[in-house]
């Protein structure tokens, strides 16, 4: 279990630095680079895999050369064609230039993440000697050695020694962080900087295939693929072009039969203006977002799949330390069994805790202190035995021979069974009435005899119950993950208000939770850094590793966090349900734009022929011509309008799903019904101010 | 009294409809005496639980085999039995359109009953197929059913067109046929009589077996009269008491097939959402065309009569208004049955039916209306399951990219037959030169038939001389299509839904059985219906109005 404590100093620092990168929608330059890629884009091999926009492509091109050949031959209203085919072209710039801008924003952010790990020389220690190579060279497996002040060539793991390292690059937190070998705290990343002492790493990417290199081939496009939805989404509005190309297909022929004439700019004209082009336009822009959100909350996906699942979660794994609590639980009072006095009880807990440098261990310590009225040996002389997830204890053995050791009360139990003690009956009074009223029972024992129960308090996070009934409202069930005793679990829970826990966690229990969960249908997340991890990190639908886990974690899972903060995984989920939610929004909206774009274009079509149909043109417009390209100009300008949406996601709130798909109706149903007649009319009379319609 | 009709054939199938509904999932599922009686004739057969696929090779392996055995009827019907009048065999084009329009339960007639069938013919051909034609449909829903309740194996096709058959449409159609009896319609095998009038010429005056046949084509959602003028025709329909009898025939078992599939699945509040959304657009068709068809017609303006309600084409022993609340009730279900002359309506009335065959989901065909709502669902599920933030799910199952490619086929289809037939029968000589009326009434009655035809409704505009070879062959073509289609992507989609993992649902699932759903259903049907079928819709019967008014 990790102590990864969130340092809440910085985090508002680093939430400055989320929202300077959220709003800066149209960065100059970001917009000279789009609108660049965005003619590029116009070859139509690029264009096929949009098959709305390649519709308004081949529209755009038909028009251009029907445009050209009337001109030619003097037919037909020439600045009435030039204007629509000039909008047409402009319409599919405009979906290129949402799409080249999303993957522009996201290449910035990764480019401020790559110019960390500029080229480096580094120590590579090659049979026992240490060369100088370029960091460019380094491949897996490469040991190389690093010392303070100076910069890590590449991402790997720490081998030997320990060291504070400064990831403020990466992360953006100023506190350094402690990087030791053989913890599950090993692994480090490539630009950071070593702040004390000297390491051995073990590069575990070769240059230029880390995970931010592959994130950032991943944000350029270069290997990106359409995720499950993205695609199915993509067939749906596809066989909506399909129905539009039928329904003004079938307009020209019909039109024959009251002997009118529709010219074929007009034609395109309503066919672009029905299918769906918005959505079209910002499918992929919409995509990419949610990968840089992701990205600007220090999370590197693996995949747009990966976001795009988050959403779907159905259940959290979360651990309770640094997530649910403080994460320093510190000892607050003893319980010795009878016969031993407290005076022992703080004195034995006080030295099996010496060599122990978590904040609970030191927090033995220091109540030692002060209930003793003594300070602490600074010297050590007894052998330490570390704590491990698997023994579940910890202590020292004295050098004359007697053995000290505080943990778990059933851990404590299998330890004096092994030495042949006898556990007194007294204790599991004491121990369930500490767990009981929330605080951890740590059983201390000297030899093969127990001497009583330290108590450990937790602190719930402030604000933690109210984000839980949010995440519940939102149909997420919690599942609290912790080392605690069943009891103290259970406490926990209750104030803390998860749906269950698991007590007395290992890995392998963690693994069997996700797979029964899986089982139920239900799709599970959780966040891990150690190596016992992995498994459970590779079976939960979305695994996010942190980043000062081991490699095994980081391969295992399909999300490495950064700032390696355990609360992360909730930010993930609704990352991934803002990116659905958004797709939803913008099909919804572009299909209810349609009937007001109806009501301009079809009484211009046939209101020669038919003169009563002037009676639906009920907004009004000034001239058949001034109709039709009122309705396509607004087609065209809401593309760069609704971008700053597509980008940021629709407005989120942690709410259940009838309240959240109510609001969205109304937004961008009711209101994509509406918007556009006052967005043509005004358009409309704009055009007619001009004089040229 | 006409608000009161109108009510009143809406609300009291609307109640028998859930009692019924509930009987017909019992009998198809859990059914022991009927079960054992279909078992007894099918054998074994009838026992093999189907996948989907099997399912629908199976209906559609008895679909061509009713269609081989009723072109062979139509063909010989000359040296079949029962031919009192010494009927011939139809042309072949017409041969060809008619079994097209009677096996896909459409009934479009592009030839009068009482001039071209024998007894044999109208009984064994054709209301057989009355009957195995909505069984079909039926069994088709109760698939759909099970296969959206997760079951991969959906039921015994055999099993269910019997079932259907003996045990649903059987019964409530000896029932109705003795009603109508009662109530004056004929049921003998003589051939026609001939009379003296009171003038004392002499007049044929045809009959036949007609109660039995105008049970099930009311029932049935077939629509396929004894005689040519239909329900308008005194022997199918005598009186005002028949009038109100045949009209809630119409629509009583598309309700309960709603009901049965709440109760297939178990989810009878999806159902009652269902219901109540296909009800309130009923009662806003049947009261628009009640309240249009009030205006006067447009003939008589200006002219000095004294005004009243539009009465051209209608019969005068049911008055004005029950024509109009019939016409949209027979075209909300794909009925198609008339007691008035559709082409006689006031334009915008016209309208009415029209819409109801676009959207096709009013209650709809037996069973199928249903399968056909259940493709809007499926699209409007998937918009909107996003908007909450979740990759679309519905039944605990998730909608991906296979079922959105089967179900936008599905939803194509049918303005494809409608708006392809009708531009190239509008911009050709091929159905320009057969309408009546020019300009936008005229582009009106293509428009109807193809729609018409395309909906399985069957009802004609009428105004068009239909019975040319390419009528009859078009007609014929889109019947097929818009059959069968529309019948089998929805099963492959179900088949597909059913293997899927189920998925929990949650407070975070969209929910599927509220009102906000309701009106998320409404929505897509009236949104996509609106967008597909408005530019027609102005150029047909909105212009003919609009001109009309003008004048």
């Amino acid at each position: 279990m990790s102590d990864t404590s969130s340092n809440n100093g910085t985090a508002a620092a680093k939430m400055n630095r989320r929202h300077a990168k959220a709003n800066s929608v149209f960065e100059k330059k970001l917009v000279v680079t789009a609108t660049w890629k965005a003619f590029v884009n116009l070859d139509p091999r690029a264009m096929v895999k949009n098959p709305v926009m390649f519709v308004t492509e081949a529209g755009a091109f038909l028009t251009t050369l029907v445009t050209l050949s009337d001109a030619f031959s003097g037919k037909g209203n020439l600045s009435y064609n030039i204007w629509v085919t000039l909008i047409l072209w402009l319409t599919v710039l405009f979906s290129n230039f949402a799409e080249a801008l999303a993957e522009a924003r996201g290449k910035a952010q990764a480019d401020s993440l790559k110019n960390v790990r500029k080229k480096t020389m580094a120590r590579k220690i090659q049979d026992g000697k240490e060369v100088l190579v370029s960091s460019e060279e380094l491949r897996e497996n490469d040991l190389v050695a690093v010392s303070a002040g100076e910069n890590i060539p590449g991402d790997g793991e720490v081998v030997k020694g320990a060291a504070m390292i400064d990831e403020s690059a990466i992360t953006g937190e100023s506190a350094p962080v402690l990087r030791e070998a053989g913890s599950d705290q090993a692994g480090v990343v490539g630009g950071t900087r070593v702040l004390s002492d000297r390491v051995v790493i073990r590069i575990t990417a070769s240059s230029g295939n880390s995970f931010l290199d592959r994130m950032i081939a991943l944000v350029e496009g270069a290997v990106r693929q359409k995720t499950p939805n993205e695609l199915a989404l993509t067939v749906t509005l596809s066989g909506l072009t399909l129905a539009f190309l039928l329904v003004t297909g079938s307009l020209w022929p019909v039109g024959r039969y009251f002997s009118i004439d529709i010219p074929l700019p007009t034609l395109v004209a309503l066919l672009v203006c029905l299918i769906p082009t918005t959505i079209g336009a910002l499918l992929s822009a919409i995509g990419l977002a949610g990968m840089n959100r992701a990205l600007s909350a220090n999370v590197l996906a693996k995949s747009g799949k990966a976001v795009e699942l988050a959403g779907d979660i159905d259940t959290l794994l979360l651990d309770k330390t640094g997530t649910i609590t403080m994460g320093n639980r510190q000892a607050t009072c003893y319980r010795p069994l009878s016969g031993v006095s407290l005076e022992r009880l703080a004195a034995i807990a006080m030295q099996a805790s010496a060599g122990d440098i978590t904040p609970e261990g030191k927090s033995i310590v220091a109540l030692g202190e002060k209930t003793l009225g003594i300070t602490a040996p600074s010297d050590i002389t007894d052998s330490i035995v570390p704590f491990t997830a698997q023994s579940r204890l910890s202590g020292v053995d004295r050098q004359d021979g007697i053995t000290l050791r505080k943990g778990a009360p059933d851990a404590i139990r299998n330890f004096i069974t092994l030495k042949n003690g006898v556990v007194p009956q007294e204790l599991r009074h004491h121990v369930d009435e500490i767990a009981s009223s929330g605080m951890t029972p740590i059983v201390v024992a000297e030899g093969n005899e127990v001497l009583g129960v330290v108590g450990l308090s937790d602190i719930l996070k402030p604000g933690i119950s109210d984000r839980f009934v949010r995440l519940r409202a939102m149909g997420l069930r919690i599942v609290m993950v912790t080392g605690d005793n069943p009891l103290t679990a259970a406490a926990i829970a209750k104030d803390a208000g998860v749906d269950d826990f698991i007590a007395e966690a290992r890995p392998e229990d963690k693994l069997a939770y996700i797979r029964r969960e899986q089982q139920k249908g239900r799709l599970v997340a959780m966040m891990g850094d150690g190596t016992n991890d992995a498994p459970a990190l590779a079976q939960a639908d979305i695994g996010v590793a942190m980043n000062s886990g081991t490699q095994a974690a980081k391969e295992a899972g399909n999300m490495v966090d950064l700032d390696s903060d355990p609360t992360k995984l909730v930010e993930v989920i609704e990352i991934g349900k803002q990116l659905l939610m958004t797709r939803g929004a913008l099909t919804t909206f572009s299909i209810a734009n349609d009937i007001s774009k109806y009501f301009a274009i079809i009484p211009a079509m046939f209101v020669l022929a038919l003169p009563g149909l002037d009676i639906l043109n009920i907004m009004r417009l000034h001239t058949p011509s001034s109709a039709i390209l009122s309705a396509l100009v607004f087609n065209a300008v809401i593309i760069p309008a609704l971008i700053p949406i597509a980008i940021k996601g629709v407005k989120y709130r942690p709410l259940g799903a009838d309240a959240i798909l109510r609001n969205n109706l109304l937004v961008y149903g009711v209101g994509g019904i509406l918007m556009p007649f006052a967005g043509i009319k005004l358009i409309d009379m704009l055009l007619s101010a001009t004089g040229l319609f | 009294m006409e608000l009161f009709c109108g009510l009143l054939v809406l609300a009291i199938p609307a109640l028998l409809s859930r009692p019924l509904g509930r009987y017909m999932a019992d009998v198809l599922d859990n059914g022991t005496v009927s079960g054992k009686v279909v078992g007894l004739i099918g054998g074994d057969i009838t026992r093999q639980p189907q996948n989907w696929k099997e399912y629908a090779w199976s209906m559609m392996l008895v679909n061509i085999l009713m269609f081989a055995i009723v072109t062979v009827i139509l063909s010989f019907q000359q040296g079949l039995p029962l031919n009192p009048d010494g009927k011939t065999a139809l042309e072949p084009s017409l041969i060809f359109n008619t079994v097209s329009s009677f096996v896909t339960n459409t009934n479009l007639q592009h030839y009068s009953g009482e001039v071209f069938m024998s007894c044999f013919t109208q009984l064994f051909g054709l209301m057989w197929l009355q009957f195995v034609s909505a069984a079909t449909g039926i069994a088709c829903l109760a698939a759909l059913a099970r296969g959206l309740s997760g079951k991969t194996m959906m039921g015994n096709f055999y099993h269910d067109l019997s079932t259907a058959t003996f045990f649903i449409l059987l019964p409530l159609s000896l029932l109705l046929a003795c009603i109508l009896m009662a109530g004056g319609v004929p049921m003998t095998f003589d051939g026609a009589a001939v009379v003296k009038t009171l003038e004392g010429a002499t007049q044929t005056i045809a009959r036949g077996p007609v109660a039995a046949m105008v049970a099930i084509k009311q029932l049935g959602t077939n629509g396929g009269g004894y005689f040519g003028p239909n329900s308008a025709h005194p022997f199918e329909n005598p009186s005002a008491i028949t009038n109100i009898a045949e009209c809630m025939a119409i629509i009583i078992i598309p309700m309960a097939s709603v009901w049965m599939f709440g109760f297939m699945t178990g989810r009878k509040k999806d159902a009652a959402i269902i219901f109540s959304v296909m009800m309130l657009l009923l009662v806003v068709k049947v009261f628009l065309a009640m309240n249009l068809e009030h205006a006067p017609s447009a003939a008589f303006a200006g002219l000095p009569v004294t005004s009243s309600p539009n009465i051209e084409g209608k019969e005068l022993r049911f008055g004005p208004g029950t024509g109009a609340i019939w016409a949209a009730i027979t075209t909300a279900t794909s009925n198609g049955s008339v007691n008035c002359m559709h082409d006689s309506l006031n334009p915008l009335t016209g309208l009415i039916p029209l819409a109801g065959m676009w959207l096709n989901v009013i209650f709809g065909g037996v069973g199928v209306g249903l399968i056909n709502m259940f493709i809007f669902i499926i699209v409007g599920v998937f918009i909107c399951g996003m908007m909450v933030g979740r990759t679309p799910e519905y039944f605990a199952k998730k909608v991906e990219t296979r079922e959105m490619k089967l179900a936008l086929l599905a939803l194509l289809v049918h303005p494809l037959l409608i708006l392809g037939g009708t531009a190239l029968f509008a911009a050709t000589p091929l159905g320009a030169s057969t309408v009546l009326n020019s300009g936008s009434h005229g582009f009106s009655e293509i428009l109807y038939e193809f729609t018409s035809a395309a909906a399985n409704n069957g009802s004609g505009f009428e105004g068009l001389g239909d019975n040319t070879v390419p009528w009859n062959i078009a007609t014929a073509i889109v019947m097929l299509l818009g059959r069968y289609v529309p019948i089998i992507l929805p099963l492959a989609i179900a088949g597909s839904l059913a293997e899927k993992k189920t998925v929990p649902e949650t407070s975070g699932t969209l929910r599927t059985d509220t009102i906000l759903f309701g009106s998320v259903i409404l929505g897509s049907v009236v949104f996509i219906g609106a967008l597909l079928f408005l530019p027609l819709a102005v150029l047909g019967p909105v212009a003919d109005h609009l001109s009309s008014a003008m004048h």
